[in-house]
């Protein structure tokens, strides 16, 4: 299936400037797969989103379509075909 | 000759050059990242190659997490490595926080890197990448290490020596809050507490073999060292066998965070005193630096050049440095961002630069 993904312009240069990253993905690809493919393809933007355990960043959001992911499932989030993932990040900063 | 001053603060790094160390021009925030317009993340850590006078930077995006840049024109342009230079292994199931101290080793290219959570990480190719120093993260006091109010790291590395007259290639000192001092006279293969004589007033046993907050251990030239502990300031000629001694008195609190030994003399060494772990400011509400001459039984201030009025900002544990130099230049940066600098034949502290943000750490070199 398809997904698109969305970056926002922080981890563009991680992604040799692209805004939006089309991905061909498993068709029971869940979140995890989806950011494997992502970073298989720009391996600059894992540890910008995941940290040395695999683990989303703290304040890095993840928008699976109009959900975040921790509130459907984390890295488990279940993916539609021609779902929009949006890499944004959190309220934070000071 | 010509001198460089880094700064890293909590918004960006900033540098400051000077033919005398008296007037500087200072440039910043260095931009490390393209992608961050502002140049606003947190350096918690800086270091100055001695040899090749690469620059690293310990970085932490609020959002995107910590990284590890370097400059090989003192500054001026900065690389981020493709892969992460410092990583956590897969079966350690620990991640990096950010890196609190980078030391240069005997060897070339040989650095240091002590991390929250508490771990060392040695690099062999000048700090584009690091490996975990297994032996220490696999110790069997870390379960019992806890985090200290700034967070569960090893933030002083002092590859070289033992204890005076021991110096070594070989021998390495590591501090840690908490956790204490630890020492490896063996190329850091095994490791052993030498906290013999620092308290622990948070502890039931108050002077526990380990478990320590030393907040910063500074090495005098001839080995020997100088700490200063969560409560209680120390010497030590030799801390595996004959344990530290405390020297806080004369000093107005024994509370503080930086530690900085002279270069030269072994006896000379400088401490920043602050009020008391709840309090965290300035004695008296006054900004002042404290010498010693003679290892700790004397202390006096050295106030001349720093503002007279009330003044809130501390100085943290790498908030202050020398830059080794033949007449050594001794520097400070506060919490208020302010930054002075004084040379050992003047004495008197001149303003590098005011206002900028918190000064989480300062390096300085002859270039």
């Amino acid at each position: 299936m398809r997904v698109t993904v969305h970056l926002t312009s922080l981890l563009r240069s991680d992604a040799e400037g692209a805004a939006h990253v089309p991905l061909e993905v498993d068709d029971a690809a869940v979140l995890r797969g989806v950011l494997d493919t992502l970073t298989a393809r720009h391996p600059g933007l894992d540890r910008r989103i995941r940290d040395d355990r695999g683990e989303l960043r703290r304040y890095v959001n993840v928008f699976v379509d109009e959900d975040e992911c921790r509130t459907v499932g984390g890295l488990d989030a279940p993916v539609r075909d021609g779902a929009d993932v949006r890499l944004l990040p959190s309220v934070a900063g000071g | 000759m010509a001198y460089l001053l880094v700064i890293g603060t909590r918004k960006g790094l900033f540098t400051a050059r000077s033919e005398d160390r008296r007037t500087w021009e200072v440039q910043g925030p260095h931009r490390l990242d393209e992608a961050d317009d502002a140049g606003m993340s947190p350096v918690y850590t800086v270091g100055i190659d001695p040899r090749s006078r690469r620059l690293l930077a310990g970085t932490e995006s609020w959002h995107f997490g910590p990284s590890v840049w370097h400059s090989d024109d003192l500054g001026a342009t900065w690389v981020e490595p493709a892969a992460p230079p410092i990583r956590f292994p897969e079966d350690t199931d620990a991640s990096l926080v950010r890196a609190w101290q980078f030391a240069f080793g005997p060897e070339a290219d040989t650095v240091y890197a002590g991390v929250e959570p508490h771990a060392l990480f040695r690099s062999v190719d000048g700090g584009l990448s690091f490996s975990l120093v297994r032996s220490l993260w696999d110790h069997p006091h870390r379960a019992n290490w806890f985090p200290g109010a700034g967070g569960a790291a090893i933030h002083t590395v002092l590859p070289g020596t033992l204890g005076s007259g021991r110096r070594s290639p070989e021998a390495i000192t590591v501090a840690m809050s908490t956790g204490g001092v630890y020492q490896s006279a063996d190329h850091g293969a095994s490791w052993t507490p030498t906290n013999r004589g620092i308290s622990a007033g948070f502890m039931p046993d108050e002077e526990p073999e380990y478990g320590q907050c030393v907040h910063k251990v500074a090495a005098a030239p001839d080995g020997s060292f100088y700490a200063q502990n969560h409560h209680g300031v120390y010497h030590s000629t030799s801390p595996d066998t004959l344990g530290w001694d405390r020297i806080e008195t004369g000093l107005p609190t024994d509370f503080g965070f930086a530690m900085v030994a002279h270069p030269h003399r072994p006896e000379t060494a400088l401490n920043f005193p602050v009020v008391s772990q709840e309090v965290h400011l300035p004695p008296g509400h006054r900004l002042s630096v404290y010498r010693t001459d003679d290892s700790g039984a004397t202390w006096h201030a050295v106030e001349d050049g720093l503002p007279k009025e009330p003044y809130f900002g501390i100085v943290l544990r790498d908030g202050a440095c020398t830059d080794g130099a033949a007449v050594p230049g001794f520097y400070f940066g506060t919490r208020s961002g302010d930054v002075y600098a004084a040379t050992d034949d003047d004495g008197r502290w001149h303003q590098v630069v005011a206002h900028l943000p918190d000064v989480l750490c300062v390096r300085a070199t002859e270039v």
